[in-house]
């Protein structure tokens, strides 16, 4: 019997030359991703478990990017990013982007990719449960806690238990009003919030192969919304493209078998999905945007890890660009090279930061994950009262934007900024 | 026979790592004894109003060590912050339908807490305060003022890791690391 790409990973990592769904193995890992939230925590763990002098498996393999509580005057956020850096210089780490100097990236999920940490066939691991992200370049990937984190970075290995796989073949093209968030909030909302509990997500079918790899993270970060364990795309020379810009490193790229076996197989067209939007308070709430006009929105969110990337503002802009927000619209570029990409983008003469000044949004903040989970009292774009925020993000949990009155709906950045326009939900078709 | 006694707080489906915790505690740092503390005081205050406080304002525990769910307890966030604030607040055993796997995952890495699965959708069944006692070796547990007993799926090898203290407490005392 074959194996899925998923299954391939896990046997290569746990040198096995066939492994199945429910058994547990112990799997080397190539990279260990924390922060500032988890990796106070993790480096607690750490050293009280192996000591004050134990070091770390392999300095290489571990990541270390502050993104979440960044800028604030919130004291312990501070302690905790110092707590970091006195880590690294412990230890000797090369991979650290620290706040406040030249190598600050911002959300680490981004990040990640973009520095050449994610490569076809490895075996990732983070303290966050949307490292689920990565599995859009062909890697295994997902979110862990502290203490397996602290387990890693002693011994560079971790016990898991190989999950099932569902299958998702999305084939067609894809239309101009329709985004990556569009295919992933539809599959939730059929599967469920716990559809895919344990199980990985594996994406496939031709429309998945002409997203660009920020497209397909978009997808990937989400399967974790559903429970998913991980979500995965079989590498292609878009993938490799895009690694090979940015690591130098060797790698094997690992392909699923023809005749693996899945747990299920579902199949949409992608040319009859529709613009929609996750009601609160749960990821899977699925509506269609033109079935919703009558909400009236407060403010819009552009950002995170998996609303933030240079392809989100390209295609907000693409609705934006001569047209005035009717709202607060806040916008938060995940890391410094989507800002940068801001400032050097233009359509039609125009950069982007030009834009989104015309059209009225808020000043755009420096790249975090700022409001996507609330953070500090003083953060970025953090909801107070009752509003109704139409948001890129991908969570809309009581309170995941800050205060527990207000109601979040996520939506692609096309919707957002087509519903920050009208000032209430809105399907972007009319305005593109 | 080992068992945990005490009275339960009912919650529903899909409760998230920001309602057990909410992100703006996150600054605290769970190997920091006093911190583990404070996470403990703020376990579940993100859960919407209509909820009455699991821990009593200035206080740092709940009175309740035992937590009934529906389906899907603890998804959202990987945060082992979650599983620590409600086992630093006093809280021994969850009792649901269904986790969450990471919140799962980190409930026994850590050690803070039982996570039980039960067939029985007893959110509709129980109501805060209540009082419950779990048999952990027979998997099953009693409603006090009933003598109804519900049957809890056995946890088999998680629970020797969890009566340890957690995976490292686990694997010194079976010999896996030194
Ligand atoms: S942007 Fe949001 S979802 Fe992404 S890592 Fe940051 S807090 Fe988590």
């Amino acid at each position: 019997m074959g194996m899925t790409i998923t299954e391939k990973i896990l046997a290569k990592a746990a040198g096995k030359a066939c492994l199945g769904p429910g058994d547990n193995v112990w799997v080397k890992v190539d990279i260990l991703l924390t922060h500032d939230v988890c990796g106070p925590g993790t480096i607690g763990v750490f050293h009280r478990e192996f000591g004050a002098n134990a070091r770390v498996w392999n300095p290489s393999g571990v990541v270390i990017i502050p993104d979440h509580y960044i800028f604030t005057a919130d004291q312990k956020a501070h302690r905790n990013v110092d707590t970091l850096r006195s880590f690294v210089k412990q230890q000797g780490l090369p991979y650290f982007y620290d706040p406040g100097t030249r190598t600050y990236k911002g959300v680490c999920h981004v990040a990640l990719p973009e520095e050449g940490h994610v490569r076809p066939g490895e075996v990732i691991f983070g303290t966050d449960s949307h490292t689920c992200t990565h599995g859009a370049l062909g890697a295994f990937a997902t979110g862990i806690g502290n203490t397996d984190a602290g387990f890693i970075l002693g011994t560079g290995k971790l016990l898991i238990k190989v999950p099932k796989t569902l299958r998702f073949r999305i084939e067609g093209t894809i239309p101009e009003y329709l985004m990556a968030k569009d295919i992933i909030l539809r599959i939730i909302g059929d599967i469920g919030f716990d559809g895919a509990s344990y199980c990985a997500m594996e994406f496939t079918g031709e429309a998945i192969r002409r997203l660009s790899i920020e497209e397909r993270m978009t997808i990937c970060n989400m399967a974790i919304e559903a429970g998913g364990k991980n979500g995965i795309i079989e590498p292609d020379d878009k993938t490799f493209a895009y690694v090979q810009q940015r690591s130098r490193k060797p790698f094997e790229a690992i392909y699923g078998d023809g005749n693996s076996r899945v747990e299920s197989e579902r199949v949409y067209d992608a040319a009859t999905l529709e613009p929609c939007v996750a009601e609160p308070h749960v990821p899977s709430n699925y509506a269609t945007a033109r079935s919703r006009r009558e909400v009236k929105l407060d403010r819009a969110y552009i950002g995170s890890c998996t609303g933030g990337k240079l392809t989100d503002f390209l295609a907000a802009a693409r609705i934006l660009r001569g047209r005035k927000v009717t709202i607060p619209t806040f916008l938060v570029p995940a890391t410094t090279e989507v800002a940068e990409g801001l400032i050097r983008e233009e359509i039609h003469g125009k950069s982007l930061v030009q834009i989104f000044a015309d059209a009225g949004c808020e000043d755009i903040a420096p790249p975090s994950c700022a409001a996507c989970l609330g953070g500090p009292e003083d953060t970025y774009g953090r909801t107070r009262s009752n509003e109704a925020v139409i948001s890129t993000t991908n969570r809309n949990f009581p309170g995941r934007m800050g205060s527990k009155q207000s109601r979040i709906y996520l939506a692609s950045p096309l919707t957002v900024a087509a519903s920050a326009v009208a000032g209430h939900i809105e399907d972007p078709r009319d305005y593109l | 026979m080992k068992t945990i006694r005490g009275k339960v707080y009912v919650v529903r489906d899909d409760i998230d790592t920001d309602q057990i915790i909410p992100a703006q505690y996150l600054n605290l740092v769970p190997t920091i004894p006093e911190e583990y503390a404070k996470l403990g005081s703020y376990a579940l205050c993100g859960l919407p109003d209509e909820y009455p406080a699991f821990v009593a304002q200035g206080q740092a525990k709940g009175l309740y060590p035992i937590i009934i769910a529906g389906r899907n307890f603890g998804c959202g966030s990987s945060r082992e912050h979650a599983p620590i604030a409600l086992g630093a607040a006093g809280v021994k055993a969850v009792i649901a339908e269904s986790y969450a796997r990471i919140f799962f995952r980190n409930a026994v890495a850590t050690g803070e807490l039982y996570p039980f699965e039960t067939p029985n959708r007893l959110c509709d069944n129980l109501k805060t305060g209540d009082e419950v006692e779990i048999d952990i070796s027979a998997s099953n547990f009693k409603v006090i003022g009933t003598g109804a007993v519900y049957p809890l799926q056995e946890l088999g090898a998680v629970a020797p890791v969890v009566e340890a203290g957690g995976i490292f407490a686990y694997a010194r005392k079976s010999g896996i690391i030194g």
